[in-house]
Parts: C-alpha cells; structure tokens; sequence
C-alpha cells in the first residue's frame, strides 16, 4: 500500500512502538494467569503490573480495575451488572449504552452537551433506583460532557453513574475520584493500545457488580475467561505512554494546535464549510466538519481514494451507511449532518498530515463547485 | 514450505534453569509462527475492521474476514457462521444464555455434564436461578457419558444439550458424533465445548450434528483473549446477544474486532489443520513413553479416564501414598498442574475427579500433564525421572506406604476417634 495520511484516531488508534514491543515481548510468555506454577505466576505478574498502570492513568486503585474485552463489554458490564432497572443515559451515547435495553433519554442541546438541571428533574420526578450514564468525550464530535456534575447530581438523587471515558481516556486527564463516577469504561485501542481490551473500573461504593461472565473465578469473581495477557500488557503499555503525554502536556497541545490549523484553513478555503461543536470544550484531537450540500460518505471516499484516511461517523456500525445519531440528537439540519466527516488525530499524526488532508479536501471542494470564491459571491448576494 | 505454505514447526528452547512446561492444557505458548502473522497487525496494519471507508479499515476487514475462513475449514463449517468472541468462557456464556433466552417460551430445559468446564456449570445454576431447569448427567468411572442416560433425559421441553468434547483435566473423549444424532432426532440444540478439542481431534461440524461450538485461540497455541461461537445457519439457531451495541458479528456480539488476536487464531488453525494429524501421532508416542517410564518404576500409579477415548497430549494420573501438596511441591521442576487452572488456587479436589469416583485421597494426589508441540522426547524423560525421585522419596517418608507394603489394605483400618 501506498503511503495512505490516517486521519480516523477515533476508530482505533496504530499501537505504538513501545505498545508493539510489549506485546511482542508477552507473546512469547506461554503461562496462564490461574496456573500456580512458575509461568503462571510470571503471567499474573504482567497482568497486574498493567492493572496497576491502568488504575494511575485513572487515579483509581488498582483492585478496581476488571479487565474486559473492550469498551463495549465494559459498558455492557456497568448497565447490567449495576442492578439498577431505571436508566437514563445521554442522546449522543455509544451505540453499545445507547442500544443496551431500555433507557430514558437525555437529551443535548446544538453543541451537542447535556443539560444538567433536566437531569435534576428527571431523577426528582421519579424515585426508583436508577443508573445514568453519560460519556466523557464524544466518539464523533470530541464534545466534552459536564460529568462530575451529572455525578454530584446523580449521586443526591441516590442514583449510580457510569461514564464511557474511552474516547477520553489519554486525550484529557481523567480521574475516577475527580469525575466521582461510579462505573469508568476505559478502552485499550482507542490511546494506541491494542484491541481487544479494555476496562471496567469502579469507585469503592460498596455495592456487588453482578458478572455478565460466569466460570473461572478470573477478576476477582466479575469476569470470568482467562485473561487476553499480551493485550492487558499492551494497554499498561499504552496508559504509561499516556499517563506521560499528559503530563508533558506538548503532544496534546501540538494535536490540539494542528487541529485548529487544519479546521481554521478548512474553512478558509471554503467559507461555507462548518465545525460542530466549536463553541463547547471538546477533545483537541478531532474535528467534526460538514460541508453542506456534499454528502459526507461522497466525501470520505475521495478523501480514501486521495490517500487519506478518515470517517463519516462512527466506525462501529458495521458497514451500515446510516445517518448519524450524534449529530441527529443534536438538531442539527439534514443538510449538515448527511455532510459531516469526523477527521481525529493521534500520537503519530505530522502538520503534513493536514496538509495532505487539506489538500485532498479543498481539491474535492473546489471540483464539486464549492470553491470560496464562488461561495464569496453567493455570500455576498445573501 | 509445506504445501499450504507454511513453514516447518520452529523449536522453542528451554531457558537454562526454566522448569519444563507440561500444562499444555492451562494454555500454549503462542506459536512463532502465529506471532509472526499477528505482529504486522499491531503496528503497520492497524486499521478497524468495521471502518468502511478507507484502506486501513478494508485491509483489516479482509484479513479478519480471513481468519474466519481459516477457523471454519479446520470444524468444516461455512465462515458466515463463526462469531468471533473474547474467549471460550464467554461463548460457552453467549451459547447458553443466548440459546436459553432466545427459545424460553417454548422450552425451559438444559440437558449438561457434572464434568464440564466450570463456565458451563455456573452458567447452568445462574440460569436455574432464573427458572430454567438444568439436568446435570453423570459420568461413568472413565469419565464418559452414558448415551442411554442422557436419551431418556431429553424431553420435548429441552432447548439446549451442552456436552464437551474433550476434558480438560482428563482428556477423555465424549462421543460427539452419537450425541449430536441423538440430539437431532429428538429435536433439541447441541452445543459443545471444543476448547480443549479444536486442533486436537477432526472435527466437522454437520457430521457430528453441532448447533454451537465453544473454541479458544489460546489452547491451540494461539493468542489468549479470542475465541469464537460457531453457530448453525441452517437449520438457523438464534441467540440473545449478551453484548450489545454496534451491530458486530451479526448483531450476536458487539465489539470492535481486534484483528492482530483474529489473524493468529486463524494462523492458528490452519497450522492445526495442516498438522494435527501428525502431531497426534508424535504426542502419542511420548504420552506412552510418559506413562511407560512411569509404570516401570512406579507401583500403585492410576490413570484418571479412559485411556482410549482420550486426546494425545494429556494423562491425569493419582499417585497412592503420597501427600498431594508434598507431590506439587516435590515437582517443581516441572510446570503441571493438579486441576483445571481456573480453580487451581483452591485447594478442594477436583470435582471432575469426585465425579468419576475417585475418593477424596486419590485426588488430592492426582497430577495432570499436558503434552504439546514444543514438547521433547528430552522433557518426558527429565519429567519421568523427577517425577519418580519425588514420589519414592515421599513414599519412604509415608507411614501408609510402609502399611502397604507389610500387606495391610488401608482402607479396611478403623481409626481410632480422637
């Protein structure tokens, strides 16, 4: 294949070299967590040298740290094993919490962000115990969502809180104490870990997980099934690599300022061209960007056949080209979310990575007549 | 190159020092030759299969898309219908829940085995717990079912009849194909656990008449954390999925696939494939060595299971007159274990051992040893002669022992009450 510019870090993100290096290392451990003799005690030790540095990028302790197969068994895990019958759960949720079983819905103003007095009002006008799940940060707006309130709230009403933090997760600084969730879903691929692990962490509250996974008597009883070693290696990996990110902190901010280069010449080149979710704090590695009038599947696939990678929505929906839900749940225009494409950055992204996109884009743009200078004289009309 | 272009079995060396892995059953090393065809897909080839709109995602679709291909030829199936899983713990979850719930207005019965993996048991009591009714078949002292049983216990209320193929302390062979048949003819689902059978022994899933197969990457010698659920599409078996979300694997299992763990399961199976049959034949001949070497200088030695119906690579065996933990301690150069690894920190005897009959004292003795690829004819004879070391020594400590000897049966002593 030809040098392709990836541009979809919220799809999943390459591992990274000292992930892969890890790995590699585990891969050729044999041993089984549970066995007591020396390769078995060898591979537990890996597993929780990884637990530990799962639960420090979280600030969490390290016994609450239950290794799944990934983010959206973790969320399964939180809703069903939470025992609470009453959910509620945000509009722009992952379909895996969105689709869990039967759930109220909150829902999100333009920008895509709850509103927490609704919540308030929600919880007060009916008393059975409930759990709410709201997100972090949005898988396809990077919109960032006010968690320790909807916890502060939740938790007066008496009721639990999960919060979907794996597109979060090492893009921001995220504490389980800080945020005061309950249930913290964590996933291993979306910060350049492999996939096919993930996390459930819990606050100490004193209540009993009930498992989705019955057998062996792994994860301290709330999920059985041996553990995935070389991929719970390979996420301790991933958290040191972004536990140290974040407190440098330049990686972030160089992501963040490529970011707003590349939405700021975007629409320079193409007035016409909108950013969702601009006016609210969101995650600085993605950028949601409708360009009214062009389909955003028409779009991704010159983009693919110009050598850049990124999406149209969510990844997770299977080959189905379906309008997204995200941006549905926000009201916005038919117009501009049929034309939105989400391009996120990550850990290996250049500034020549935009430009390539840029490029590509703007090229798109200007072939399909929405060049500035024709949308100036539109403008201009109006 | 062998003629579907694999390379030659590579050699794994033993570090100087390192005791010798018999607990092939526990797990198996990764492959080297599976590490290989996974390696590129953790760095380079990184894309998410489900992304249909670029390159990376097509890419990784095609090679996930691959290995599924690979893990349906090796249990003759069509790859549509092999749903990719965390591992054998969870699609012996999906297969039971899923099966239980999805049909629970017709039917309410579950038809299992008192020696089956311990994911399969507590699924069946959690379901009891919701109102299913769970028969739960014995076992013959060789650890084998009796067809006759579980023919009169199949009822027209049956849903789902889950039997494994192979034991994972013992061994023993159950007889599949029989079961299957039998199963069809009166009209009820079978599942099997083939964790410990895939790779193993042939296995084809419209011979034997499987509805669901329970596989594991990490016994074959694959990566630990992938699985899959083989499900029938014609006649079509449904399930509820127990995970939720994105639609993945036909709706039965949400979840981004990870493909470097999908693309070694499925290298994993096509060596399988292209070599089981001769490595059964190798394994073989050291288990008879194993167990020769033993029996010629070991008095008082049992096999747990039947000898017959039983993989190559494994042999449970109780040693009389010797004190477990002293055994376990006294073989530390060797990795075995005394049970299944999952509930190997407990110290109760194995239950598979109580359900064929041996008494609390045999078991507590009883080591398993697991044969694999990478194991020499150089182990079995530094196992053969540890082994018998440690034994004599604590039978020369055993007062039982020096009993037995004089010509006492031990069991016929009354103890004195204290």
């Amino acid at each position: 294949m030809s040098r392709v510019v990836y541009l979809d870090y919220n799809a999943g993100a390459p591992a990274r070299p000292e992930v892969a290096a890890a790995v590699a290392e585990a891969l050729s451990e044999a041993g089984n967590p549970s066995s007591v003799h020396g390769f078995g005690r060898a591979a537990r030790h890996r597993v929780e040298q990884a637990r530990s540095q799962v639960a420090e990028l979280v600030e969490a302790d390290p016994a609450s740290v239950i290794f799944t197969s990934g983010g959206t068994e973790a969320n399964a895990l939180a809703l069903a094993g939470c025992g609470r019958g009453r959910r509620i759960v945000s509009a722009v949720e992952h379909p895996s919490v969105l689709d869990a079983g039967r759930a109220e819905i909150l829902p999100v103003d333009g920008d895509g962000v709850i509103d927490p007095a609704e919540l308030d009002a929600l919880l007060a006008g009916d008393c059975r115990p409930a759990v709410v799940s709201v997100m972090l940060a949005n898988n396809e707006t990077g919109v960032i969502q006010p968690v320790a309130e909807v916890a502060r709230i939740a938790h007066a009403h008496g009721a639990l809180v999960h919060c979907d933090a794996a597109q979060a997760v090492g893009r921001i600084p995220v504490s389980l104490a800080r945020l005061g969730v309950d249930f913290l879903t964590l996933s291993a691929h979306k910060m350049g870990g492999p996939s096919g692990v993930g996390a459930l962490v819990m606050a100490d509250g004193g209540f009993v997980l009930a498992p989705i996974l019955l057998g062996g008597g792994q994860e301290r009883r709330r999920r059985a099934g041996t553990e995935n070693v070389l991929g719970i290696v390979g996420f301790g990996a991933a958290a040191r690599l972004v536990r140290d990110d974040l407190l440098l902190g330049d990686t972030i901010w160089e992501q963040g300022h490529m970011r707003d280069r590349l939405e700021r010449l975007a629409q320079q080149r193409v007035p016409r061209a909108v950013v969702i979710g601009r006016g609210v704090p969101r995650l600085s590695n993605t950028s949601c960007l409708a360009l009214p009038g062009l389909a955003g599947q028409i779009q991704v696939m010159a983009l693919d056949l110009a050598g850049v990678a990124v999406s149209a929505g969510a990844a997770c929906s299977s080959g189905k080209v379906a309008e997204s839900r995200v941006l549905a749940a926000m009201g916005l225009a038919p117009e501009i979310r049929g034309s939105a494409i989400r391009v996120s950055l990550g850990w290996a992204s250049r500034p020549e990575d935009v430009d390539c996109f840029l490029d590509a884009w703007g090229e798109l743009a200007r072939r399909k007549g929405f060049e500035a200078t024709k949308m100036m004289e539109k403008g201009s009309i109006t | 190159m062998t003629a579907l272009g694999l390379k030659p079995c590579p050699k794994l060396t033993r570090p100087a020092g390192a005791p010798v892995y018999l607990d092939y059953q526990a797990t198996t090393p990764c492959d080297p030759r599976v590490v290989d065809a996974m390696l590129p897909w953790f760095t380079e080839k990184f894309g998410n299969p489900h992304s249909r709109n670029h390159r990376y995602g097509w890419e990784a679709e095609e090679a996930v898309e691959k290995a599924r291909e690979q893990i349906a030829a090796l249990i003759g199936a069509d790859s549509k219908e092999i749903i990719f899983t965390s591992g054998a713990t969870e699609s012996n979850n999906l297969a039971l829940k899923g099966v239980a719930h999805f049909y629970k207005e017709k039917k309410n019965h579950i038809i299992t085995v008192v020696t089956e993996h311990k994911c399969v048991l507590d699924t069946c009591r959690h379901l009891e717990q919701e109102g299913f009714s769970v028969t739960y078949l014995p076992v013959k002292t060789n650890g084998l079912i009796d067809l006759a049983a579980l023919e009169a216990a199949i009822t027209d209320q049956t849903a789902i009849v889950s039997v494994m193929a192979v034991n994972n302390e013992i061994g023993v062979i159950q007889p599949i194909a029989e079961i299957g048949a039998l199963c069809h003819r009166k009209g009820a689902f079978f599942h099997t656990d083939c964790a410990q059978a895939v790779g193993k022994i042939p296995l084809d899933v419209n011979a034997m008449n499987i509805d669901l197969m329970s596989i594991s990457a990490h016994k074959l010698y694959g990566p630990k954390g992938i699985g899959a659920l083989y499900v029938r599409r014609r006649p079509r078996v449904r399930l509820v999925p127990l995970i939720t979300g994105g639609g993945q694997e036909r709706g039965m299992r949400s979840g981004t696939l990870p493909t470097p763990l999908c693309v070694g399961f499925g290298e994993a199976c096509a060596i399988a494939k292209d070599e089981m049959g001769a490595e059964a034949e190798r394994l073989m001949d050291l288990r008879n060595r194993l167990l020769g070497g033993l029996r010629q200088r070991l008095p008082e030695i049992y096999v747990n299971g039947d000898l017959d119906n039983r993989v190559p690579g494994n042999l449970n065996i109780s040693f009389a007159f010797v004190e477990g933990e002293g055994l376990m301690m006294g073989v530390k150069e060797l990795a075995v274990s005394s049970g299944s690894a999952c509930t190997s920190a407990s110290l109760e005897p194995s239950y598979v051992l109580r359900a064929l009959g041996v008494d609390v004292e045999m078991a507590h003795t009883s080591l398993r040893f697991g044969l694999g690829r990478f194991t020499t004819s150089e182990d079995i004879d530094f196992a053969i002669d540890h082994i018998v070391e440690a034994v004599e020594h604590l039978r020369a400590m055993s007062p039982l022992w020096d009993m037995h000897l004089e010509g006492v049966d031990i069991k016929s002593i009354e103890w004195a009450e204290h």
